[in-house]
């Protein structure tokens, strides 16, 4: 069993997290948590994948033919659609931000906020 | 009666849709009637599955996915009396919140019923469920839906910051939960509680189980504002709409201690119950923090929803040192505290909300006053029950000392609380930023509703059975085998005996406490201002820490579970 699609995550996730943590612009932190989310897509299809198995379709097919894991397949689908819904929340509210404040840096915002 | 379960989810989620079709066709007093009738339908069931669940397991497979020789594969929804007691009460909240909101808010946007029915029926999913992925989806849905409502009042750069804030922390929180339920289906295969819980009990538990453990736990803790992960909190609360802030107050924030209680005890308690009291004590040792933390940050703060705010985290802190005691008596505490914090803090935000609209309500100062009293909890009234059950588990434990840590934290917290209340109701002194005396509220009906709500609150401490109601649901809530005989194998209740139906009788230390409590937080409120100079640079660092960039805020979540997760990771192998 390889380790290097778990390594990805765990790289991917940091990385993100990172891009989040000293971000200038509210876009870019929006597409930094898209980066974190994928991690997760990759952990759940790393931990779904059978080694030599075909996709998840079984009408006519021979009984016992290996076939990866389809539940992490529709956790997958499930996380990208709620996280897609949350993604265009912020970017919406980015966009207001910008609208009244004229800056997308989150730290200026903070400073007219307080 | 297994039909009963999905009505709190199913009919607001339809009022919702409903809203969203007749949205350009059809006059404002319409939508309004559909929320509220689907809304109360809601309250109504869900009373019903409360009464339910007192006297058996009401149990829904959904698509009859039952499951087969003790292993299932469908999604269940489970109910016992906390996630019943819950449930009513966010229905309950709700309700308050619409009736508060069709003369608050004047907005010609129907988004805003939209988004508080799918609020009240996502956290009814969020308890009845007893799959982990289904209550992740749910958790997603009560964050969107909060971080839109938050938002709410778009002209304003501070609330698009503070549901920014709000959004970002908490989908960090909601990406780390999902994390660790990845970790658990690898070692275990299932994704019910129960199946994952019994599953992990046969062997010892590996690094990826700890692993799991830590991310998820962090992640519910992003959502309940617990420190370090607190800091969006203050930013949200204090620009979101007074209602928006009931519903937040009220339930959205307690639901995620739920969430850490509900997968300890059915998950993480098979492979760590033999080192139960070194989770324990972290959980009791983070909440202690928060409840100091918070009731410092309130002494130091002027705008009076930001004092709530600040409670609101001294409170959270003190609920979750009760869970921490991982006890029926500190769960039962816990959740009695959820339910006087929440409708009383609820009916604070409330009057704090006419002050924006009518600046000068002298009148209402006593109530204000009662419930800030509540909060700090004299003996028999207000959150008194919830501390005295938490005390007397911490006596359970032979501990003395965080006793007064909490009674200290939520006495700062009230003190802050009457100080500014004080200040703005009697004295009439305002920061301006907020006044829109334009609008024509219906005051009167504005200050029955937060009158109603402070006087509930207040009289939980009063209801006669409600502790040995609340300690029985404990003692099913922490029942980790009984769940999984009943979840898997469909298996009926013992029968209960008869609770009986009287006043808690508490210790004398904890009426002590709460004197002094009283005593010492009326003292300092109506004290007034006073600076020391000796914690000067404590509290300049304290507010340093809590200004507004997001960027801060992520990187003490990295380092919250840094920290959280090394800890378990050396004690727990």
């Amino acid at each position: 069993m390889s380790v290097l699609p778990y390594l990805v995550a765990a790289w991917i996730c940091v990385v993100g997290l990172y891009g989040v943590v000293t971000s200038k612009h509210l876009v870019h932190l929006a597409l930094c948590l898209t980066v974190t989310q994928s991690s997760t897509y990759v952990l759940l299809l790393a931990i779904g994948y059978v080694e030599g198995g075909g996709p998840p379709v079984f009408k006519g097919v021979k009984l016992g033919t290996t076939a990866v894991d389809p539940v992490v397949q529709a956790l997958t689908l499930t996380d990208i659609v709620v996280s897609l819904t949350v993604l265009a929340l912020i970017l919406a509210l980015a966009l207001d931000v910008h609208k009244r404040a004229e800056t997308m840096d989150p730290d200026e915002i903070a400073e007219i906020a307080s | 009666m297994s039909w009963l379960l999905p009505v709190p989810v199913v009919v607001p989620l339809l009022a919702a849709a409903l809203n969203t079709a007749l949205d350009h066709v059809s006059p404002k007093w319409l939508h309004s009637v559909i929320t509220l009738g689907g809304i109360g339908t809601a309250f109504g069931f869900s009373i019903a599955i409360l009464v339910e669940s007192m006297s058996s397991e009401p149990l829904h497979w959904f698509g009859g996915w039952e499951p087969r020789s003790g292993v299932s594969i469908g999604i269940a929804f489970a109910v016992d009396p906390i996630a019943g007691g819950a449930a009513v009460m966010v229905c309950a909240l709700t309700l308050a919140a619409l009736v508060y909101s069709l003369t608050f808010i004047d907005s010609e946007k129907r988004s805003y019923d939209v988004l508080m029915a799918t609020v009240c029926a996502a956290v009814c999913g969020f308890v009845f469920s007893a799959d982990l992925f289904n209550i992740f989806v749910w958790l997603e849905l009560v964050g969107v839906a909060g971080y839109a409502l938050t938002g709410f009042d778009i002209q304003r750069v501070r609330a698009l910051h503070g549901a920014l804030n709000f959004a970002i922390v908490n989908t960090v929180g909601g990406y780390f939960v999902l994390l660790g339920i990845a970790l658990l289906y690898a070692r275990t295969g299932a994704l019910n509680l129960a199946q994952i819980g019994r599953t992990l009990s046969g062997e010892p538990a590996t690094a990826a189980v700890i692993v799991a453990m830590t991310l998820i736990t962090v992640g519910f803790l992003c959502k309940a504002a617990v420190v370090p992960f607190h800091f969006w909190l203050p930013d949200a609360y204090a620009v979101a709409p007074a209602p928006v802030c009931l519903l937040l107050a009220g339930i959205l924030t307690d639901a995620g201690l739920f969430g850490v209680a509900r997968v300890w005890f059915t998950v993480f308690d098979a492979p760590f119950g033999g080192e139960q009291r070194l989770v324990g004590d972290t959980f009791l040792w983070i909440g202690l923090v928060t409840a100091l933390v918070g009731g410092a940050m309130a002494l130091a703060q002027r705008n009076l929803k930001r004092v709530l705010a600040y409670s609101v985290v001294c409170h959270i802190g003190i609920i979750f040192a009760g869970v921490g005691m991982l006890s029926t008596m500190g769960l039962a505490g816990a959740a009695l505290t959820v339910v006087a914090h929440g409708f009383v803090t609820g009916g604070l935000f409330l009057l704090a909300g006419i002050l924006v609209v009518r600046p000068r309500v002298p009148w209402l100062a006593p109530v204000w006053l009662i419930g800030a009293v509540a909060l700090v909890g004299p003996p028999y009234v207000g959150s008194y029950i919830g501390h005295s059950l938490i005390d007397d588990a911490a006596v359970e434990l032979h501990r003395h000392w965080p006793q007064p840590l909490l009674w200290l934290a939520g006495t700062l917290a009230g003190a802050a609380l009457i100080r500014e209340g004080i200040r703005a109701f009697v004295r009439d002194e305002h920061d301006d930023d907020e006044l829109e005396e334009h609008r024509d509220a219906n005051v009167p009906l504005l200050a029955t509703v937060a009158t109603v709500l402070v006087v509930l609150g207040c009289a939980t401490s009063l209801v006669p059975g409600l502790v040995q109601r609340a300690a029985a649901g404990a003692d099913r809530f922490r029942d980790r085998a009984g769940y999984a005989d009943r979840v898997l194998h469909g298996e009926p209740m013992k029968t209960t005996p008869h609770l009986p139906v009287t006043l808690h009788h508490s210790t004398t230390t904890t009426i002590a406490y709460a004197i002094g409590s009283l005593v010492l937080a009326v003292g300092i409120g109506v004290g007034g201002r006073r600076r020391l100079r000796i914690l000067q640079p404590a509290a300049a660092a304290l507010r340093a820490v809590h200004a507004g960039a997001v960027g801060d805020y992520v990187m003490w979540i990295v380092v919250g579970t840094a920290v959280i997760g090394g800890a378990w990771a050396i004690a727990l192998r």
